[in-house]
């Protein structure tokens, strides 16, 4: 394998890479025996906490606690895409009584935790006599936070494709309109669908977020079975279905975001010359806002 | 305004913990996120497994679920204890440097491998090329997005409030307790973060802008 960094290994190369990888194989089975060690040591392997598992309560209770989890999700990112377009649509006009507005909320969104948002919609809001529930404040605030995300997400796909595709529509005598959703916006999603489908990623993690306020999500009931004595307080076994299932969600929603890519580059009509390299770039600029 | 200056001791305090929160997790994880960058673009398939087992687990792994791990779970496996706010610290760190790493292999990924064959055909020595070729490029696109997950990082500070953590996104529960206008109270702690954010996605974008590389 010949990288940027590194040239085809020649004998004396390959004599350390295998050295490299028997301590790399030593130190890596350490940690997991470590880890073993103490999960055995403190008791999360007895059948006893692993028991909750096999209740039927326990699991449509979880299944329910996942529905309100995903329907967060569903409600939120089609919210967002929305106004994601919307606020896109505002900072590409021409004109600066759409603009600004577009640009400043944007702006405003992004650099608001999503946290505050949050606790500001479900702690502030009723001073003023503005009552909601859990689940509207987090969808509210995955919403504003994400749509903003993916307004930028939009532009920036705008702004990747080459003038002459707008040039040469408007030459045609189309319409502004006409250019942006004819020409510049079927291509412009085209090329960032892995960035929308990542921040979609984002949005599906920040649900957990809905713990803190105590909406009936996943998390909120790891807790609460995680703390229940007659199932020896099954925290760790709890935490770590948890965690998988929101580990295989979210690969779900990425390799789709995947295959949709390869879909598209078979049919070689994209006109953005990105490199995948760079569109990596991109999905993960977005992504680190998670 | 009278909310800010009645509870400026609190919002001093609770930003400077925010701070940091901040510092000490932005430290941590870029030490870790570039072991853990070195160990996916190292040319022996373990270390690259390893690297890539530990991204691909914590970058779909929601942050609150990371704290939630290090608040509760964590203890009863009796390691090493931990106080509120280093498991916050632990935590931040742990989920950040899986995004710090693949920024950095990102970056290094965008040089192409015939810069370096070329290098190497010149007579370059490895550091030569390292020095001159391959990292001057690789850091031109690492940094902006670097800067952008910094200022993820100082957002997602507030979620340490959730867990006993008396950061900036726990000015709420003071605020409860005496009865203050929340709505006000809120609007402030969001207020100063836009202060704190806004300047820095401003220089990321300039990074971006003026550093971009022409290929």
């Amino acid at each position: 394998m010949s990288s940027v960094l590194f040239d085809v290994p020649g004998p004396k190369a390959k004599v350390r890479h295998a050295v490299m990888a028997v301590v790399g194989v030593a130190a890596v089975l350490g940690i997991v025996a470590f880890i073993g060690y103490r999960f055995y040591d403190s008791g999360q392997f007895e059948p006893r906490m692993w028991e909750w598992m096999q209740y039927e309560t326990v699991q449509l209770e979880l299944i329910s606690r996942l529905g309100n989890t995903l329907s967060a999700f569903a409600v939120a990112s089609v919210a967002a895409l929305v106004l994601g377009a919307v606020l896109a649509a505002g900072r590409l006009s021409e004109h600066a009584f759409w603009r600004i507005p577009a640009g400043f909320l944007v702006e405003v969104f992004r650099a608001i935790p999503l946290l505050i948002m949050i606790f500001i919609f479900y702690f502030g809001l009723p001073t003023i006599d503005i009552k909601m529930s859990q689940f509207t404040a987090v969808v509210l605030g995955l919403t504003l936070y994400n749509g903003s995300v993916l307004a930028e997400v939009f532009r920036a796909g705008v702004a990747s494709l080459p003038r002459g595709q707008a040039e040469a529509a408007y030459a045609l005598g189309m319409r502004k309109t006409q250019v942006m959703t004819q020409v510049l916006l079927p291509q412009a999603l085209r090329a960032m669908l892995p960035a929308i489908i990542s921040q979609l990623v984002v949005l599906l993690k920040d649900t957990a977020l809905g713990f803190i306020i105590n909406y009936k999500e996943l998390l909120d009931y790891t807790k609460y079975l995680g703390t229940q004595g007659q199932f020896g307080r099954p925290l760790v076994p709890m935490t770590i279905v948890t965690g998988a299932i929101y580990v295989a969600l979210c690969l779900l929603l990425t390799w789709f975001a995947v295959w949709l890519e390869k879909r598209n580059r078979r049919s070689k009509k994209t006109v953005v010359k990105a490199t995948e390299a760079e569109l990596e770039q991109k999905a993960h600029a977005a992504s680190a806002a998670g | 305004m009278s909310v800010l200056t009645n509870y400026s001791d609190l919002f001093l305090k609770a930003f400077g913990t925010t701070l940091q929160l901040f510092l000490f997790s932005a430290v941590g994880s870029l030490v870790l996120g570039t072991i853990l960058a070195m160990l996916r673009v190292s040319p022996v398939p373990v270390l690259r497994a390893a690297g890539a087992t530990y991204v691909t687990v914590l970058r779909n792994t929601p942050l609150t679920l990371v704290f939630f791990f290090f608040a509760f779970a964590y203890p009863l496996l009796k390691i090493l204890e931990l106080d509120p706010f280093k498991g916050a610290v632990v935590s931040l760190t742990v989920y950040t440097s899986a995004f710090i790493c693949e920024v950095i292999r990102s970056g290094i990924n965008t040089v192409p491998v015939g810069q370096a064959e070329a290098s190497r055909a010149l007579g370059l020595s490895f550091g030569q090329m390292l020095g001159n070729v391959v990292l001057p490029q690789a850091l031109r696109t690492v940094v902006p997005p670097l800067a952008s997950t910094m200022i993820a990082l100082l957002k997602n500070t507030t979620i340490a409030a959730g867990f006993s953590v008396g950061d900036a996104g726990a000015i709420m529960y003071t605020f409860s307790e005496d009865g203050v206008n929340m709505l006000v109270g809120l609007g402030w702690v969001a207020f100063i973060f836009i202060l704190l954010v806004l300047p820095l996605t401003a220089v990321q974008r300039g990074l971006e802008r003026r550093w971009s590389v022409a290929r």
